[in-house]
Order: structure tokens, then C-alpha cells, then sequence
């Protein structure tokens, strides 16, 4: 089974060719295509977005890329949800229509569960059962997984995303968004115990993340330290940097700790674009080694949105005999533990 | 002048009920910098609309839909348009329709591509507090926020 994989449920396009024997065999970004070949010499600048335009050139190179031709293709795969529904419904639709015309299944795959999947593209992926925390722009979600569609909310996030909070402190510190690795970037040269932010809910049982107090703390200690440019000085730019990515790594970290004490599994998998923090993963790594749990996640490419996770998860459930009828159906919010399961 | 989050949310709840009351469309833009309250005020809105849940911040996602039967109220947050074009890819249109409610944080990053609104609301970082400044551009913003006045 071989399948074509496209994701375009938010800023990014992304496709992918997934063989269900051979493994992973092309993937590309609209942001990294050679668009001298794909446009002729012109290359527009397109909008965040603008999937209509850039997703043909996209197919054509990953086809190319692998030396696939469209009677090797067994099923199109696409993001269905959750997401913007503009967005989606381009994806949606050229795949739907795309499978028709060549013959073959459609897939409509939940954004989450691929990213959820995507560990299992490396080369030693994780087995089930495990915890997955979710973490990204818009999504902290601590979920344990049985098997694929068997998913149990444990807690999620009452207001901010972790990788909000990233991306909301750099703007505070006059960083470029995305945030994350701004502000990883400037911790580094940060001074370990000159603040110490607060670990939002920690205190409190359960496994749900509040993020937006720590925005207002670290917004206070700016305004507190800024000088007449309205910014602290530079180390203590950085002090500040090194205080939030330890409250919102330490915050993770307890929750994660305490799933997996409370769920009696000891392997962790950690996906979506905080992921690739990499603070988060030494530290996660440090504390669940203390209880004898493992931690998985994918490479950085795959962490953030990307074509290849939908074209696996849309393999598995392919396998499984899940087939979308000729219409074509997005929707906005699809709760993860609604998916059937396998 | 709003002295802390309680009383943020209940400006929001206040806003809500009115335009709860009136099946009209309804656009409000939300203005103010980072930690201003724009997200708790919708949050006191929606509760207004019957919502119990948790409010997420649509930055990432740019628009959040709340749906009932009879209503729809959307969230947005423009703060990550790069252009204003970009509304336009996104759908903007359709969710102005019928008698759904609007409710921007951000909205100069839309300019061009938004209707009027009905109602702006300025918030402001003031000591502890925030500082709220209403304001109405449409007959129809200035009957809300008259009745809005009178009960808050």
C-alpha cells in the first residue's frame, strides 16, 4: 500500500509519499520546494494559507522525488480536521477529487493522531500503550493512547497553548515569531535562579495546564526591569527567557510524570512543534528515567505540522478497511477521543 | 476602569447578554496589547452565551467557533496575519453571515478586509488593573452599548 499524504489544516502545506512496506518515501514543505523548477524562473510570494497554489507544484515534485507515477498511488490521505475550515477544505477537496479521478480510496485523517503517530516514523518507534503529550502553538494535551483511535483525554490546557506562551513571551521580549526557538535560543545565555517563575497548576491535582497566568508574570517582570526603550537590558532579557522556559519545561514535566504515575505506563511520547525543544526533551528524559519510563519523539521536520504524518496515519487506518465516501467532509473541532478505533 | 479579572469578565458577561438579545449580526473588535484581557472579556461574553468550558486563545488557530442552535459566536485573533490578504484564504467572509457574532482581537492586522464594527473595545494595562474604553461606530453598536451601560 502506498499513499499520497497532504496536510493543510492551518499555515502550512505539506505532502508526502508513505509506503506501508518501504516506509517514508518523499515529504516535502511548500517552504522548502525549489520553486525556480515548479514555477519557471517567477516565484511568487505567497500568503500563509494559500493552499490552492501551492499544493499541485508540491504533489508533482514529491511524486517526482520518489520516481512514483499516479497507478502506484493506492489511497490519497488527507487532513480532515481539526483545523481552519478554509484551510482544510482545499486539501480536502483536491484529495477527494484527486482520488476519484485516479480510482482510489480517500482517507480523512484527524490532525492530532497524526501528529500523535509521528514518532512512529523513526527508526526505533515506541510500542503501545503510552502517554502522549501533545504540545504546539495551538495545543497542550496530555493523552493516553492503547492503540491507534483508542485515546483517553487525561488533561489539556484551560486557556493558552505551551507553544502560545513561547511565541506571546517573545513578543515581550521583542523576539521574532515563532517564538520557541527565539526564546530557547537567548535562555541559553540566561543566569539559572536570578527569576523564578511561578509552575502554573502544579499545585493543584489533575492533569489540565493553565498557561496564561505565566504570561501576565513574565509581561509584569519585563515592565518591571524595562529601561526607556520599554526592554529590560540584554542579560536580563535573557534571565527572564531562561525563568519562563524553565516554568513551562518544569510544568510539562510534573504533568507528564504524574500521567504516567497515574496510568501505571512507562513510556512517553512527545509531539507537535514544542516538541523540538530541546530543553524539554533533556529534562523529560531526566525526570521520567527516575521512574524508569522512556521518551519518544520525532525528528524537528516532523514535530511541527508536515505532510508525512497524515500520509502514516492515513496508511494504518487505510489497512484498517476505513474508506470516506464521495463527499467531501471537514470539520472544524473533531475531538480526538471520538476517532474510532483500530 | 476594571480593578481586576472578575471584574474583566463581567464587562464581558454584560456585553454577552445584550448581544445574546439581539439576533442580529453583531461584530465587536477587541483592542489592546498583550496581557490586556482581550481573551478573559470573551471569555465572560461566551458564558453569557450559555459556554461553560474553557476558553482557548485562538492565536494559533485564528478563529475559534462556539456553535448553538439558534447562534454562533466566532473568535478570532488576527495577531499572526502577516497580511491582510491572508483573511481571504481563510474564509473571512462566511463567517459574517446570518446572525453570527464576531468577536476580533487584533483587527488592524485585517484592515481592508473586515466590515465596520458595531462595537470597540480599548483595553489597557493600568497599575493591577485594566482600563476599558467602549465605543460604538454603528446605530445598531450604539443601542447595544447603551443598554450594555445601563446594566453593567
Amino acid at each position: 500500500m502506498r499513499v499520497l499524504g497532504i496536510e493543510t489544516s492551518c499555515d502550512e502545506t505539506g505532502v508526502a509519499i508513505y509506503d506501508g512496506e518501504r516506509g517514508l518515501l518523499a515529504h516535502a514543505l511548500y517552504s522548502q520546494i525549489d520553486l525556480h523548477a515548479e514555477y519557471g524562473g517567477v516565484v511568487p510570494e505567497l500568503a500563509s494559507r494559500d493552499h490552492v497554489r501551492k499544493l499541485l507544484p508540491l504533489i508533482e515534485q514529491v511524486m517526482a522525488e520518489c520516481g512514483s507515477q499516479k497507478e502506484d498511488i493506492d489511497a490519497i490521505c488527507y487532513t480532515a480536521g481539526p483545523g481552519l475550515i478554509g484551510a482544510l477544505m482545499v486539501g480536502a477537496s483536491l484529495g477527494r477529487a484527486l482520488a476519484y479521478a485516479w480510482g482510489v480510496p480517500a482517507v480523512g485523517v484527524h490532525h492530532m493522531e497524526g501528529h500523535l503517530l509521528a514518532p512512529m516514523l523513526e527508526a526505533s518507534p515506541p510500542a503501545f500503550p503510552f502517554v502522549a503529550l501533545l504540545v504546539s502553538g495551538g495545543h497542550t494535551q496530555l493523552v493516553a493512547v492503547k492503540g491507534i483511535g483508542q485515546y483517553e483525554m487525561l488533561g489539556e490546557s484551560l486557556d493558552d497553548a505551551a507553544g502560545e506562551a513561547f511565541d506571546k513571551a517573545a513578543k515581550m521580549l521583542d523576539l521574532d515569531y515563532p517564538g520557541g526557538p527565539h526564546i530557547a535560543r537567548l535562555a541559553e545565555r540566561g543566569t539559572p535562579g536570578r527569576f523564578t517563575f511561578p509552575r502554573p497548576m502544579v499545585d493543584r491535582p489533575g492533569l489540565d495546564f493553565s498557561f496564561s497566568g505565566l504570561k501576565t508574570y513574565t509581561l509584569n517582570t519585563v515592565a518591571e526591569h524595562a529601561q526607556v526603550d520599554g526592554l529590560p537590558d540584554e542579560q536580563t532579557c535573557a534571565d527572564i527567557a531562561h525563568a519562563f522556559q524553565e516554568a513551562v519545561v518544569g510544568t510539562l514535566a510534573i504533568k507528564c510524570r504524574r500521567a504516567l504515575e497515574q496510568t501505571g505506563l512507562k513510556t512517553l511520547i512527545i509531539a507537535g512543534g514544542v516538541s523540538a525543544n530541546t530543553r524539554l526533551r533533556t529534562e523529560l528524559e531526566a525526570a521520567l528515567g527516575k521512574i524508569g519510563a522512556r521518551v519518544y519523539y520525532a525528528r524537528p521536520a516532523f514535530c511541527t505540522d508536515n505532510g508525512a504524518m497524515i500520509a502514516y496515519a492515513g496508511c494504518q487506518r487505510l489497512m484498517a478497511g476505513q474508506r470516506e465516501s464521495l463527499a467531501v467532509n471537514v470539520k472544524a473541532r473533531w475531538p480526538l477521543d471520538s476517532l474510532p478505533p483500530l | 476602569m476594571l480593578e481586576n479579572e472578575a471584574a474583566t469578565l463581567a464587562l464581558g458577561r454584560a456585553l454577552g447578554q445584550r448581544l445574546k438579545a439581539l439576533p442580529e449580526q453583531v461584530t465587536v473588535f477587541l483592542e489592546g496589547d498583550l496581557g490586556a484581557g482581550k481573551t478573559t472579556t470573551t471569555r465572560g461574553l461566551l458564558q453569557a452565551f450559555g459556554h461553560q468550558g474553557a476558553v482557548k486563545s485562538p492565536t494559533y488557530t485564528l478563529v475559534e467557533a462556539y456553535e448553538w442552535p439558534e447562534r454562533a459566536v466566532y473568535h478570532f485573533d488576527l495577531y499572526r496575519l502577516g497580511d491582510p490578504e491572508e483573511l481571504e484564504y481563510m474564509g473571512i467572509r462566511d463567517y459574517f453571515a446570518d446572525d453570527s457574532v464576531c468577536i476580533l482581537e487584533w483587527p488592524e492586522r485585517g484592515q481592508g478586509y473586515l466590515p465596520t464594527p458595531d462595537i470597540s473595545l480599548q483595553l489597557r494595562v493600568a497599575g493591577k488593573g485594566r482600563e476599558a474604553r467602549l465605543s460604538a461606530a454603528t446605530k445598531k453598536g450604539q443601542e447595544i452599548l447603551a443598554q450594555v451601560l445601563e446594566s453593567y
